[in-house]
């Protein structure tokens, strides 16, 4: 596994901003929007930054929809905490205790987007081994992972459900220690082999390359 | 949106910190803290920017734009504005949220004319 992060964590300008949306075709999506499609009443888990659209396009057509910034929570100042050395670390404890509670929801779908390459290394198994639990047996789970060509400084953004298989995508910035601190960057680049051992406990895994640096990921629990 | 103008809403300032049920029959501007429970039935409640509620608020009209924790029912629609910061579940009949506002939880869109707006970015 490639780390990005440097050694201090300083933030690094963003050279690849782009204020303007965008829009790809998601070939996960589009799997995802035939299994919309043909069931009725699904419960969705969105986990990417807010997206009001997202949440118009699933109820509008009569699903359930949760909504919940793994991201944005993970900037919590609260959970900052150090190691045994005194080094700078995240209490994940704390951060699986206060994110993913649905005690009585199971759900059909998760959209996680592409929080797995930005969200601190402590977190990214134990998030996909409570993702797995909250997911009925056959659902869906959707990733995207970046290819080592993206570089440290891919865009992250907000993810846009248009329809079919098409995304908007709006690039956000976002900031450690909430909403003040330096830029979070790409975390790591999963290959493959990551990403297969990652969801090993799912029974299929599905891979989309694209053209855009990104390897689309749909998991069946 | 403005402070409201006195007269037009109850005001709770930023440096008043309310615990228990707050219910009442006109409009609320809420811009310190209240914990408890909050019940206007047929009226309007505002959390200004400064606002940090945790109450399960039932309302016709609910607009965040400071920190919310706990449930929304709306009779009429709801809207988080971009700074707001919301935690709990959503349930009424029109939605919107700006771009840039934290929400967590479920959202259940109610009634026949059940619509919801996507504003702010658009």
């Amino acid at each position: 596994m490639k780390l990005f992060r440097s050694s201090s964590g300083d933030s690094v300008p963003n050279q690849n901003a782009q204020p303007a949306r965008s829009t790809r075709r998601s070939n996960g999506l589009g799997e995802i929007a035939k299994v919309l499609a043909q069931q009725e009443q699904l419960c969705i888990l969105d986990l990417g930054s807010t997206s009001a659209n997202n949440i118009r396009y699933f109820t509008e057509r009569g699903h359930k929809i949760y909504s919940e910034d793994l991201l944005e929570a993970s900037t919590d100042p609260a959970l900052a905490a150090t190691d045994e050395q005194g080094k700078p670390m995240l209490d994940s404890k704390r951060f699986l205790a206060e994110n993913l509670l649905y005690p009585s929801a199971q759900f059909d779908i998760v959209l996680c987007w592409n929080f797995p390459d930005y969200l601190d290394e402590s977190l990214v198994k134990p998030v996909v081994e409570k993702l797995w639990s909250v997911l009925k047996p056959g659902g869906l789970l959707l990733a995207f992972f970046h290819t080592r060509e993206a570089g440290p400084d891919a865009v992250c953004y907000r993810y846009h459900v248009m329809g079919g298989d098409n995304l908007e995508m709006q690039p956000i910035e976002l900031k450690k220690h909430g909403r003040g601190g330096s830029a979070i960057r790409l975390q790591r680049v999963f290959n493959n082999r990551h990403i297969e051992n990652l969801f090993r406990d799912f029974s299929s895994i599905k891979f989309f390359l694209s053209r855009d640096n990104i390897r689309e990921v749909l998991v069946v629990r | 949106m403005n402070s409201p103008k006195t007269g037009e809403f109850a005001l709770i300032g930023k440096s008043v910190v309310i615990k228990g049920e707050l219910s009442g029959s006109e409009d609320l501007y809420i811009d310190g803290q209240v914990e408890g429970s909050i019940e206007l039935h047929g009226n309007n409640l505002t959390i200004g920017a400064n606002g940090q509620v945790k109450a399960n608020v039932n309302a016709k009209g609910v607009v965040v734009q400071g920190k919310l924790e706990g449930n929304i029912r709306a009779s009429d629609r709801a809207e988080l504005r971009k700074s707001a910061i919301a935690v709990g579940d959503i349930a009424t009949q029109r939605l919107a949220i700006e771009d840039g506002a934290y929400f967590k939880g479920r959202v259940d869109i109610q009634g026949e004319r059940a619509k919801l707006e996507a504003s702010g970015g658009k």
